[in-house]
């Protein structure tokens, strides 16, 4: 049974919790991370960054025809996600009411992205789900009128 | 030394199916649903496992209270469908909360109180002050087999407590458990669907184990329960948790919010601690929660809880019970047993 | 650095061809391009093949030595070098080889593409053709290649107001060159209510807006300019060669309805040929997909971006139009045998560019361009050659 858990165990920080690089110097985010800043290059002062996962959609389609790894999961949807921070990430959109839509805001959700077949490892990580009509916050807001009112 | 429950989280997939479906399917008439007193039941996707629910459960508990998952130093993870038989749950759940390495961590299994257990192990630790923070999580994708009585209620759904000693939601201030080798619903290594002993589950089993740890621990710290404004019991079906409230001398006023059975099933190791989550959703700080687990195999784990000051600064910044029970999407039969893996390819 | 021509072209019949190997395709090629350039074997010194993925396809690597044996010249030891770029290996060795002679290295080459996709199942081969995309951040997520395209084109649709019957007419188009073209995999007539009944592959794609599997390969020799009129009556010359590289996941794009790297490469050629795109008689460019004809006509510099879909559907592009766009039936009518793709675009333009396209030629076609595209715009090549 062949496994790929070396190369997946490498980039769990990013598949998990999509930790990346901020250059300092030139002040851009990167995902996934880079070791060599693009703009300034040995001139940069990189840092680890951790990204809220946040973002808008950009662009998007429905894939029916998949390979063999997602074929169980058609139609799925798949986008292309602008991160609040500026990079832009591919990602699968789980079904919701609200459907897919270009400029619609999403925000990170746990999922299995894949597996091994039957007797390999599971590859867990990152999708994107609408936000919430209401944020937390103000919904938080909205309680406690409630309340005092 | 205080200790209890600093923050809670839940997780309950959208997807349900109807109990007058799967009756449908196995032509078992409309009045099942009245019988068991549950009428929908929840469903994870196609990506979803006790994993993934685990993971948003303690997501969520975690940005309730805003605590630095630095300080997490035991996460216990119970659940009867933990994906891997060898490589602990707990483990990727430490990784995506972003816990520092400096935990311990161990999967527990004990039928539906295997979350329950995780609780008590915590309060362990971080009574002794061996640790600082500890993360309890119940969480299950349980099965039942097709055509099986069992497959009416077994549902998807999680939550995770944060265990501590300072700004608490809620104190922990006893508990007690009943414990005894009673063979009344297993599940051997390899098989993909647990048995049960049909009515054996029910006096010998869930009524004697229930009772005995509830009776145990009022006695133990001289409460009744009228010492209480709320009890979550264990929750197999919408009948069972009523009848042995009212065994004990409970209202059914008093189990009222946390008896979400009816509306996502029983979701296993979930169980009673989404119920105590959607207790804690509407408790007032001085309210008192009286709260018995119960797992096949068979034991009772039974909690005494004072909600706190705290839990009205924290409980709007994580999602409620109601809030999961009101996103749902419907299935028939053929989806859901897709998404259940129960077709094989 | 001198000119380079071509003076011997060659293409397999492209399809699914369960009777040859890859061995057998390229050796088929190389002997039919020596012998539409009058040479012998013994006179070729370097030879360049462009194959995406033999590992992955047939389980052999190793495909520069496998070539030269396979065209009986290991005796004679000459340099054999495999070049990939996914699906612009083709056009990534007929650069090397433009390279070669034009340095002043090597003075007879021979520039080859080959694949041989259909020994897989087709899961496989889509797997293999994914591995053109971003293996970790693109597909590890569920990404496919039509997935990628298709993204491009619901934005341009949203962008530009491009629609998917716009899309569906270069299909048309193509299937309609392509049958008058011996070698193309397909001589079938289809129209846009065919492509839009095909099942969906990826919103808007449906699976007529793909190109297919396919098996083929192609060779031409190239000679300095100077010696050429020694082999060919009709020497074909390489007035431009540009390569430009972009990043590798569709996402990390600056634009993501343009191929960046495609503009590039086209600017510098045109630079190099010192001619404007309108000058251009006729044209392979890279349609793995309806919507990459569309992209590529825009960001080759023939119409103003976003122009692409409407410049189809007024038929500017077709046989006996302004400006003919893959008349062999481009990638999806001939056939896209990964590899081989890029050389039987300079095939294709040389057999015009000659008057011997019987009946698909473009009449008085003295400049053409030929456009390969990497991936999803990783890697773009683009040649101009002229009478």
């Amino acid at each position: 049974m062949t496994t790929h858990a070396p190369r997946f165990w490498r980039c769990i920080p990013q598949r998990y919790n999509l930790k990346g690089t901020h250059c300092t110097s030139c002040d851009e985010y990167f995902f996934p991370p880079r070791n060599i800043c693009p703009n300034c290059r040995r001139g940069a002062e990189l840092e680890e960054y951790a990204f809220k996962g946040t973002g808008t959609i950009v662009t998007f389609t429905t894939i029916y025809s998949a390979t063999e790894d997602f074929e169980r999961m058609t139609p799925y949807n798949l986008a292309i996600i602008k991160l609040d921070e500026g990079p832009r990430v591919t990602g699968q959109i789980i079904h919701s009411s609200e459907g897919v839509k270009i400029g619609m805001r999403v925000r990170p959700v746990f999922r299995i992205l894949g597996k091994e077949g039957e007797r390999g490892i599971i590859y867990y990580g990152t999708k994107f789900a609408p936000l919430p009509k209401l944020t937390l916050q103000e919904c938080k807001e909205k309680k406690s009128t409630n309340g005092n009112g | 030394m205080a200790s209890g429950i600093v923050s809670y989280g839940v997780y309950i997939p959208r997807y349900r199916i109807r109990v007058d479906e799967i009756a449908r399917v196995w032509g078992d008439g409309n009045e099942v649903s009245e019988s068991l007193r549950v009428f929908e039941k929840s469903v994870p996707d196609l990506d979803e496992d006790a994993v993934t629910i685990a993971v948003e459960a303690a997501r969520n508990a975690l940005q309730r209270c805003g605590a630095n998952p630095d300080r997490i130093g035991a996460i216990y993870v119970g659940s009867e469908s933990h994906p891997y038989a060898v490589k602990p749950t707990g483990t990727i759940v430490g990784e995506a909360i972003c816990t520092s390495s400096d935990f311990t961590a161990a999967d527990f299994e004990f039928a539906c109180k295997a979350g329950t257990a995780a609780v008590q192990a915590c309060l362990g630790l971080v009574t002794s002050q061996l640790i600082d923070l500890g993360l309890a999580i119940g969480a299950d994708v349980s099965q039942g087999a097709p055509g099986d009585m069992l497959e009416y209620t077994a549902a998807a759904g999680g939550a995770a407590y944060l265990i501590g000693r300072e700004d608490l939601a809620a104190e922990i201030e006893a508990f007690y458990s009943f414990t005894t080798d009673t063979p009344d619903f297993w599940r051997r290594e390899g098989m993909p669907y647990p048995e049960h002993g049909g009515r054996f589950t029910g006096e010998p089993a869930y009524f004697k184990h229930v009772v005995s740890a509830a009776k145990g621990l009022m006695k133990k710290i001289g409460t009744g329960p009228k010492d209480y404004d709320y009890a979550v019991f264990h929750q197999p079906n919408g009948k069972f948790p009523v009848r042995v409230a009212k065994m004990l001398g409970f209202s059914t006023k008093q189990i009222e919010p946390g008896l979400v059975v009816p509306m996502i099933g029983n979701t296993y190791s979930g169980s009673c601690l989404i119920g105590l989550a959607a207790t804690l959703d509407v408790a007032k700080p001085g309210d008192r929660i009286f709260v018995t687990s119960f797992g096949s195999g068979a034991g009772s784990d039974a909690f005494s809880i004072t909600v706190k000051e705290k839990i009205d600064e924290i409980r709007c910044a994580a999602p409620s019970v109601r809030d999961y029970i009101g996103d749902a999407e419907y299935l028939d039969y053929a989806m859901y047993a897709k998404h259940k893996g129960k077709l094989k390819v | 650095m001198r000119s380079v021509s071509i003076i011997g072209i060659a293409c397999t019949k492209f399809g699914e061809r369960w009777d040859v190997s890859l061995r057998d395709m390229i050796a088929e090629a190389g002997v039919m391009a020596i012998e539409d350039a009058k040479i012998t074997g013994d006179q070729i010194e370097a030879l360049f093949v462009g194959n995406m993925s033999g590992g992955r396809f047939v389980e052999q690597e190793h495909i520069g030595a496998l070539i030269a044996d396979c065209a009986g010249l290991s005796r004679l030891h000459i340099p054999s070098t495999r070049v990939e770029a996914a699906c612009a290996s083709g056009g990534l060795a007929l650069r090397q080889g433009v390279l070669a002679v034009a340095s002043g290295y090597h003075d007879i080459v021979i520039a080859a593409g080959v694949e041989k996709m259909t020994d897989v199942s087709s899961g496989t081969a889509a797997d293999a053709l994914a591995s053109a995309a971003d293996r970790e951040w693109e597909c590890f997520f569920g990404a496919t290649f039509p997935a990628l395209y298709a993204m491009m084109a619901k934005l341009h649709m949203r962008r530009f107001g491009t629609t998917h019957d716009q899309m569906a007419q270069v299909a048309v188009k193509n299937h309609h060159h392509a049958c008058f073209n011996p070698v193309a995999q397909y001589h079938m007539e289809i129209a846009i209510e065919d492509v839009d009944k095909s099942p969906m592959v990826a919103d808007p794609l449906h699976v007529l807006d793909c190109s297919p599997i396919s098996d083929g390969a192609a060779a031409v020799v190239l000679v300095p300019t100077e010696t050429a009129k020694r082999f060919a009556d009709t020497p074909i010359r390489i007035v431009a060669s540009a390569q430009a590289s972009d990043t590798l996941a569709l996402h990390d794009r600056r634009d993501l309805t343009t191929l960046d790297a495609t503009v590039h490469a086209a600017r510098q050629a045109f630079a190099q040929a010192k001619i404007e795109p309108r000058q251009v008689d006729v044209a392979e460019v890279h349609d793995c997909f309806t919507i990459a004809e569309i992209l590529a006509i825009e960001d080759l510099g023939f119409v103003e971006k976003g122009q692409g879909g409407p410049a189809t559907e007024e038929g500017m592009t077709a046989l006996g139009s302004e400006l003919p766009i893959n008349t062999s039936g481009g990638l999806k009518a001939c056939g896209h045998p990964v590899g081989a793709t890029g050389i039987k675009q300079a095939y294709e333009i040389a057999l015009q560019l000659r008057g011997e396209a019987g009946r698909r030629q473009v009449d008085e076609a003295e400049i053409g361009l030929i456009h390969n595209v990497g991936g999803s715009g990783g890697t773009a090549l683009v040649h101009i050659l002229s009478r």
